[in-house]
C-alpha cells in the first residue's frame, strides 16, 4: 500500500467518471443509423440532423433564455439575500439561512409535483416564464452558497475608505463592493445558468408541450435511441467545459465554486 | 462596521417572499392534500400495504449501497488530491467538477450507450469471447447503481478532500519522522482526523439518493421502483393526489430527520 497503488486506484476511478462523457463523441460521429459501436464510419449527420429540425433548435434556444434569465433572477434576489446574511445580526437569521439552502435539500421531485399543482391551477404551465421562477428557487442556493463565501472573506475596510472619502453609499457599492466581488458574481451567474440549462425534473411537470431541451432529450432517450442525442450531449459537454474554463479564468476558483 | 437589527436585513425581502410563494407555499398545499379526508387513510396505505414499503425499503437499500460504494471510490479520490502539487490537483478538480456539471441526462443517455445489451461493454466482452451471451447490465439493479454512484461521486469527494486539507502536515511528518508506515500514517492519523469530512459526504450523498429519479427511471427501465419514480407515476398517471402527497411527506420527513440527526451528531463531534 503506497503511493503508487493510490495512484492506480485514482486512474480507475477517474476513468470510470470520464468514460461517459468520452464515449459520446465517437458514437455521435457514427455514420451507423443506430447504436454500434465501433462506428462502422465517420459522418456529421446527427450535428446535421440536430441543426435542420426546428424542434431541437427551438428547445435549445428555449433553454438558453429560461436558462439566461434564471441566472439574473438568482443573483438578483440571491446577491442581496447573501448582503443580508453576512452582514445583518437580526432574529431569525438562521431560518433564512435554511430556507435559502433547502431547494437542495427537498427533493426535486417533490417541489415538482407541488408547483404542478398550483400552476395548473393557475394556468401557468407551458409558460416559459412559470419554468424561470422555478429554476430560480433551485438556483438561489448555489448563488447564497458562493456569494456568501465571497463576502466572508471581503474586506470591508475598503468599503470604509471610500466612504471615509465621501463616496455615497450607492457609489461605495458600484464602485467598489460589486467589482471587488466580480470572481464570486461570475461563479455564482455562471452555476445558476448551468442549474437551469441541465434541470430536467421540474420541465418534464411544467414545460408542457413547449419543450426545453433536456425534456427534448427525455423523450427521445424514451422513444428511440439515435444518436443525434450523442450529437446534443457532445455539444451540452463542450458548454460545460467552456463554463468551467470561464469560472477558473474569471470566477472564484474551481474549489471554491464547487460547494 | 456592520451595522445590528433589521436595518441591513431588508435586501432579504424580495428572495424570501418568492421563496415563501413559489418554494414554501406549493410544498405545503401539495402535502395538504394527504389529510384533505380528515384522517390518515393515505398514510395508512403508503406505510401499511407491502408493495408501497418494499419500494421505501429499496429506496432506503439502494442508498444506502450508493454512499457505501462513493465511500470507498470518493475517499481516495479526495485525499490525492489533497496530498498532491497544486497543478495536478487543479487537473484532478477539473476531472471531478465537468462530471458533476454535465447534465445528469446526458450521462444516464452515455451509461445506456456503454452497458445495454448491445452496448460497448457487451460489444467488447462478447468480441474477446470472454462471455457467450450479453451480460444484463441496463433495466436492473446494476444499472441504476453505477448511473446513480456516477452522478453522486464528486458530492463525496469535495468534502473529504476539504477534511484531507485541514489535517495539519506537522502531525504527519512527526509520524513519518518516528518511522510509522505510509498505512499506519493513514489509519492513525488520517482516518480518525477526516472523519467529519467523511460524515459529512455521506450524509449528503444519501439524502441526496433518497429522492433520485431520472436515474432510477432510465437506467431501471421500470424494474427497480424507487420512492421518487413511485411519486411521479401516481401523480402523472394514476392522478392518484393525495395518496402521492402522502408519499411526498413521508420521504421528506425522513429526509429531514437524517439532516437533523447527522446535525446533532456533528455537533457532539465538534466537542472535544
Amino acid at each position: 500500500m503506497s503511493r503508487r497503488a493510490l495512484i492506480l486506484a485514482c486512474t480507475l476511478i477517474y476513468s470510470f467518471l470520464m468514460l461517459p462523457l468520452l464515449v459520446v463523441f465517437p458514437i455521435s460521429l457514427s455514420s451507423a443509423p443506430y447504436m454500434q459501436f465501433p462506428p462502422p464510419g465517420w459522418s456529421w449527420q446527427w450535428y446535421e440532423r440536430f441543426v435542420d429540425d426546428p424542434q431541437w433548435i427551438d428547445a435549445t434556444w428555449r433553454s438558453l433564455y429560461i436558462g439566461v434569465a434564471t441566472a439574473a433572477f438568482a443573483l438578483a434576489l440571491g446577491v442581496p439575500l447573501s448582503f443580508s446574511l453576512v452582514r445583518a445580526r437580526f432574529w431569525g437569521r438562521v431560518v433564512v439561512d435554511r430556507l435559502a439552502l433547502a431547494p437542495i435539500i427537498v427533493p426535486t421531485i417533490i417541489l415538482s409535483v407541488g408547483v404542478y399543482g398550483l400552476f395548473a391551477k393557475l394556468k401557468l404551465i407551458g409558460a416559459w416564464y412559470g419554468l424561470v421562477v422555478v429554476h430560480t428557487m433551485l438556483a438561489l442556493p448555489f448563488v447564497v452558497l458562493v456569494m456568501t463565501a465571497g463576502l466572508r472573506d471581503f474586506d470591508q475596510a475598503l468599503e470604509q475608505a471610500a466612504e471615509g472619502l465621501g463616496a455615497s453609499r450607492t457609489r461605495t457599492l458600484w464602485r467598489i463592493t460589486l467589482p471587488l466581488l466580480r470572481p464570486s458574481l461570475v461563479s455564482a451567474g455562471l452555476l445558476a445558468f448551468i442549474s437551469s440549462f441541465d434541470e430536467l425534473v421540474v420541465a418534464l411537470f411544467l414545460a408542457g408541450p413547449n419543450m426545453t431541451l433536456p425534456k427534448k432529450m427525455f423523450d427521445n432517450i424514451l422513444m428511440e435511441i439515435d444518436p443525434t442525442i450523442a450529437a446534443v450531449s457532445v455539444m451540452q459537454i463542450l458548454l460545460v467545459a467552456i463554463v468551467l474554463v470561464l469560472i477558473g479564468r474569471f470566477g472564484r476558483g474551481l474549489s471554491g465554486s464547487a460547494r | 462596521m456592520s451595522s445590528s437589527g433589521w436595518a441591513k436585513a431588508w435586501p432579504a425581502l424580495p428572495a424570501l417572499v418568492l421563496l415563501f410563494a413559489f418554494f414554501l407555499y406549493p410544498l405545503l398545499r401539495m402535502l395538504s392534500f394527504s389529510v384533505e379526508t380528515g384522517n390518515l387513510d393515505w398514510y395508512a396505505k403508503a406505510l401499511g400495504e407491502g408493495l408501497y414499503l418494499q419500494v421505501f425499503w429499496n429506496t432506503f437499500q439502494i442508498a444506502l449501497i450508493v454512499t457505501g460504494v462513493c465511500l470507498l471510490l470518493g475517499y481516495p479520490l479526495g485525499f490525492l488530491i489533497a496530498t498532491t502539487t497544486p497543478g495536478w490537483a487543479t487537473l484532478g478538480f477539473i476531472f471531478v467538477l465537468l462530471p458533476l456539471w454535465t447534465s445528469v441526462l446526458v450521462r444516464t443517455y452515455a451509461w445506456m450507450v456503454l452497458l445495454g445489451r448491445n452496448g460497448v461493454f457487451n460489444r467488447l466482452l462478447l468480441d474477446a469471447g470472454i462471455v457467450s451471451d450479453p451480460l444484463p447490465l441496463l433495466h436492473n439493479f446494476t444499472g441504476v447503481l453505477i448511473g446513480m454512484v456516477h452522478v453522486l461521486l464528486p458530492y463525496m469527494v469535495l468534502p473529504v478532500y476539504g477534511a484531507v486539507r485541514r489535517v495539519d502536515p506537522a502531525i504527519v511528518a512527526a509520524a513519518a519522522g518516528l518511522g510509522a508506515s505510509n498505512v499506519r500514517i493513514f489509519w492513525r492519523i488520517y482516518l480518525p482526523l477526516t472523519l467529519n469530512g467523511i460524515f459529512a459526504g455521506s450524509v449528503i450523498v444519501f439524502v441526496l439518493s433518497l429522492g433520485f429519479f431520472i436515474t432510477p427511471a432510465l437506467l431501471g427501465g421500470g424494474r427497480v421502483m424507487m420512492i421518487a419514480v413511485l411519486i411521479e407515476q401516481e401523480v402523472r398517471q394514476t392522478l392518484n393526489w393525495p395518496f402521492a402527497a402522502a408519499l411526498s411527506a413521508v420521504l421528506l420527513a425522513f429526509t429531514f430527520a437524517v439532516y437533523a440527526l447527522a446535525q446533532r451528531f456533528t455537533r457532539v463531534e465538534a466537542q472535544p
